[in-house]
């Protein structure tokens, strides 16, 4: 058989270096790089050779959000690097690039000044560098695109020709940014140096990765959480032509094989009982039973102003519950990682959003030194938190030693759906007051959700469940958000935008339904209480504009509003929404954003639009729900996610400011939801409070 | 096991593989090439959309015997410069995010713009609603597809 054993090396190479942006082989605990001359590398992010060749390293995961290019962008501009020079490179985990996890959306915003620091001080050198060799001031002269410039004397001098000199310097620990109207890349429209790969095919994902010698495994899991295996019989999967071994291990059954095709084919002909454990008989039913309890009496006061028990006994109240399912994150590249474990270290592969944590979690799997691990980051197929988790580098590991051969671990997915770390489930009560007058009193926000872990909870508060309800910004006199722990078997996890994702639809929703109860315009009585966020009023006057907030509205149809913070950024959202037999279309989303000093425009609209289809794909359809201890929904068709036909118009508006950089992956998502949920109560006077608006029908797709 | 023999990007092929094994794996594992992607592996997502004789066909669940005397089209064999109207489209509207269904939508997109040469909005959500994009691109692909139907309009 032409199998996977022919398939060299020499092909993975080829494949990295036809993408430009692969993977750095060759910097392992096996060869130790010799410090090529002549190369100017004054900090961990950028160096610079001999030709003019300007590297620079990405430490965050490449997820789609656009990294490999924003952040080079940002160390260019600094450095005033002629970009057709700059190529890019994947950092291996290493501690030199401090905190790598990509999350939080925070990889613009934490590395920003960081990098711009590091692009100047390397200018800075380039321009002493020239000035010494001409024995001029270092302030007659400048640098541009490449270029340390004399003026007085017209002399130029290519940053590739001062490396060996630039290279003894000392490294300014203070260099001069630039004024951010001197900025030549940043604020630019810059395409993404990762599409040419991700249109021909090259773009190297963790489930491209090849070693020689290399097996590939599946693992069946017990459907059940805190499930055991009882009984195996795996004569018939060994059977299979090209299975090599079948390996129980700590998480299920491995079928590890010559290539994916057979261990497919031997995953499934494994007969294996499992002893289901303590949670097989959960159920759906009592997980949101649990929590609706929760929020039926008073619990742990977060956050407090006034009096609002005594305000909403004085004032004209409104109550309403609120609920979020479990979602999972669905990335397209099922969960996967490459590991080769060796005497003296192991090497990964790991399509990871945690490099440096995949690193110090094999070193410790594995007893040895965290320098004995070479972690490589290939590109990510999604991540959406998912990939914060590393139960595949365990797993692929594991196999590896265990086979003493090169593993690659690949799960489905509906191992995916069926072992994901959820969004968690969550219950919201509501209370809020008006005066007699009509003006805002009382905002009582109660929130049950299951903490991810017990440790995350501080005194019966878990403060990372409440991000978005905590920091409601509406300027009531009285205001407590409560907190009610419980906990869950189900494994939970960050799911884009993590609790702002349920938090907001609550908040939104709630304010809405109060500013109809004030007998208020929704847009009107946002603005009257937000006197203190003026970054909220001016996206939401900037949305209000764009979608022609306030003009006439046909009948059956309705537009529906919602503002939220999240990542330092601020997104205003309407939605236009047309009734249609019973339910209703979402026809159009017009978005406003202030995400602070944007670095790719391009990214940054596309980022809003992904993450409004990804919200809104949530807000209609998306829910997971547990019988028997087990995920109901496997598959695609059982799910349910947008489709190309349901997918809206998006319209991104940005606000220009010079402002530190706001997260931009995530914030986009939060305001859709709520903002949906308005928009049918506009179109229909109906009020929906649950997620999902659409839920699709069992058994259909 | 059997000699197959198939056109692939053009170029003839014989291959000694188990005639079950479904066209995604022998792409992948067989033959290196990893442009075609492995995702829901049941013919939901797309993502495994190689052209046959020019029509879509999902290569997760195609046995490479069906393949066989027929032309099997998949990413890399569009272009590799990526010179192809349609990923020059796709490149001009910055489509991919993650990139992971990417060349399953470009091949369905070069399939569709290969029957209709001025496709509409509902002929766009026909053919292209079977190839599913967690990262939400579906209007920069519309897009894309438009512009490429316009570049190669006579
Ligand atoms: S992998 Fe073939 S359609 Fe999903
Ligand atoms: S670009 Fe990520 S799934 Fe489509």
């Amino acid at each position: 058989m032409n199998g996977l054993l022919n398939v060299s090396r020499r092909k993975f190479l080829q494949a990295t270096v036809v993408g430009g942006t692969g993977l750095v082989l060759g910097v392992s605990f096996r060869s130790a790089e010799a410090a090529a001359p002549q190369r100017f590398e004054p900090n961990a992010f950028l160096a610079i050779d001999g030709s003019g060749r300007v590297t620079i390293w990405v430490a965050k995961s490449e997820m789609g959000q656009g990294v490999r290019t924003a952040l080079p962008m940002v160390v260019a501009d600094e450095l005033e690097a002629d970009w057709a020079m700059v190529h890019v490179e994947q950092a291996l985990a290493e501690p030199k690039y401090g905190r790598m996890g990509t999350g939080g959306s925070s990889s613009v915003r934490n590395s920003y000044l960081p990098l711009r620091k590091a692009g100047a001080a390397a200018r800075e050198m380039m321009v002493s560098a020239a000035a010494a060799r001409w024995g001029v001031e270092a302030s007659g002269c400048r640098a541009e695109s490449g270029v340390v410039l004399h003026a007085p004397t017209g002399r130029r001098l290519a940053y590739g020709e001062l490396v060996a000199e630039a290279a003894k310097l000392p490294v300014p620990a203070d260099p001069k940014l630039k004024d951010p109207g001197q900025f030549r890349y940043i604020g630019t429209p810059m395409p993404r140096v990762d599409i040419p790969a991700k249109v021909n095919g090259s773009a190297v994902y963790g489930i491209d990765v090849r070693v020689p010698n290399m097996l590939v495994a599946t693992v069946v899991r017990c459907p059940v959480v805190g499930g055991k295996l009882s009984k195996l019989d795996d004569s018939a999967a060994r059977a299979v032509p090209g299975v090599r071994r079948v390996v129980p291990m700590e998480s299920g059954v491995a079928v590890v094989a010559e290539s994916t095709w057979p261990a497919l084919r031997g995953r499934q002909a494994l007969v294996v009982s499992w002893d289901e454990g303590p949670h097989a008989g959960l159920g759906q039913d009592s997980i949101w039973q649990q929590l609706e309890t929760a929020v039926q009496k008073p619990a742990a006061v977060a956050r407090a102003t006034g009096n609002v028990t005594r305000a909403l006994a004085a004032g004209r109240t409104l109550e309403a519950t609120y609920q979020a399912p479990l979602l999972a994150h669905l990335t397209m590249e099922p969960q996967n990682c490459v590991a080769d474990v060796q005497p003296d270290g192991c090497e990964v592969w790991a399509p990871t959003q945690v490099p440096d944590r995949a690193r110090a979690v094999v070193a410790k799997l594995l007893g040895i030194n965290p320098e004995r691990v070479v972690v490589h980051t290939t590109f990510l197929g999604g991540g959406f938190g998912r990939r914060l988790e590393t139960d595949a580098v365990v797993e692929a590991v594991q196999l590896s030693r265990a086979v003493a051969a090169p593993v690659k671990v690949l799960w489905t997915l509906d191992d995916d759906f069926a072992h994901d770390f959820y969004r968690p489930p969550s219950v919201h009560r509501l209370f809020g007051a008006l005066d007699a007058a009509g003006q805002p009193l009382a905002w009582l926000h109660r929130l049950s959700v299951p903490s991810r872990s017990p440790e995350r909870l501080k005194n019966g508060i878990d403060e990372g469940a409440l991000t978005g309800a905590l920091q409601v910004p509406y300027g009531f006199p009285n205001l407590a958000v409560e907190f009610a722990a419980s906990a869950t078997p189900v494994q939970l996890g960050a799911w884009r935008s993590v609790a702002h994702s349920y938090n907001a639809f609550a908040v939104e929703s709630f304010i809405d339904e109060l500013a109809h109860f004030a007998g208020k315009d929704p847009l009107a009585f946002r603005r009257s209480l937000l006197a203190a966020s003026p970054r909220h009023l001016r996206v939401l006057d900037l949305v209000a504009d764009k979608a022609g907030w306030g003009r006439p509205v046909p009948k059956g149809r309705g537009r529906g509003l919602a503002v939220h913070e999240s990542f330092a950024s601020v997104v205003a959202e309407v939605v236009d929404v047309v009734a249609e037999g019973t339910g209703f279309r979402v026809e159009r989303v017009v978005c406003a954003v202030d995400c602070g000093t944007v670095v790719n425009p391009n990214t940054v609209e596309a980022q809003v639009e992904g993450g409004v289809t990804f919200g809104l794909s949530a807000a209609l359809r998306e829910a997971i729900t547990i019988d028997q201890g087990r995920t109901v929904q496997t598959s695609l068709s059982e799910y349910a996610p947008l489709r190309m036909r349901e997918a809206p118009v998006v319209e991104v508006h940005v606000v220009k400011t010079n402002e530190p950089p706001g997260g931009i992956g995530e914030p986009g998502v939060p305001p859709l939801a709520p903002a949906v949920a308005n928009a049918v109560f506009a179109a229909t006077g109906k009020r929906l409070r649950k997620l999902p608006l659409q839920p699709p029908s069992r058994g259909t797709g | 096991m059997a000699n197959l023999s198939f056109t692939l990007n053009g170029r003839p092929q014989t291959l000694d593989v188990d005639a079950a094994m479904p066209l995604l794996w022998v792409l992948r594992d067989v033959l290196g090439l990893t442009g075609t992607k492995f995702s829901c592996g049941i013919a939901q997502c797309g993502a495994c959309t190689v052209l046959l004789d020019g029509k879509p066909m999902r290569s997760c669940v195609v046995a490479v015997s069906s393949a066989a005397g027929k032309h099997v089209t998949t990413i890399e064999g569009l272009s590799t410069d990526g010179s192809h109207p349609v990923q020059r489209a796709w490149v001009a509207e910055q489509v991919p995010q993650c990139g992971y269904c990417q060349s399953g939508q470009i091949l369905s997109a070069v399939a569709l713009l290969a029957e209709k040469k001025a496709p509409t909005e509902a002929d766009i959500d026909a053919a292209m609603s079977g190839n599913f994009c967690r990262c939400g691109t579906y209007s920069r692909i519309r897009k894309a597809i438009h512009r490429a139907a316009k570049e190669t309009a006579p």
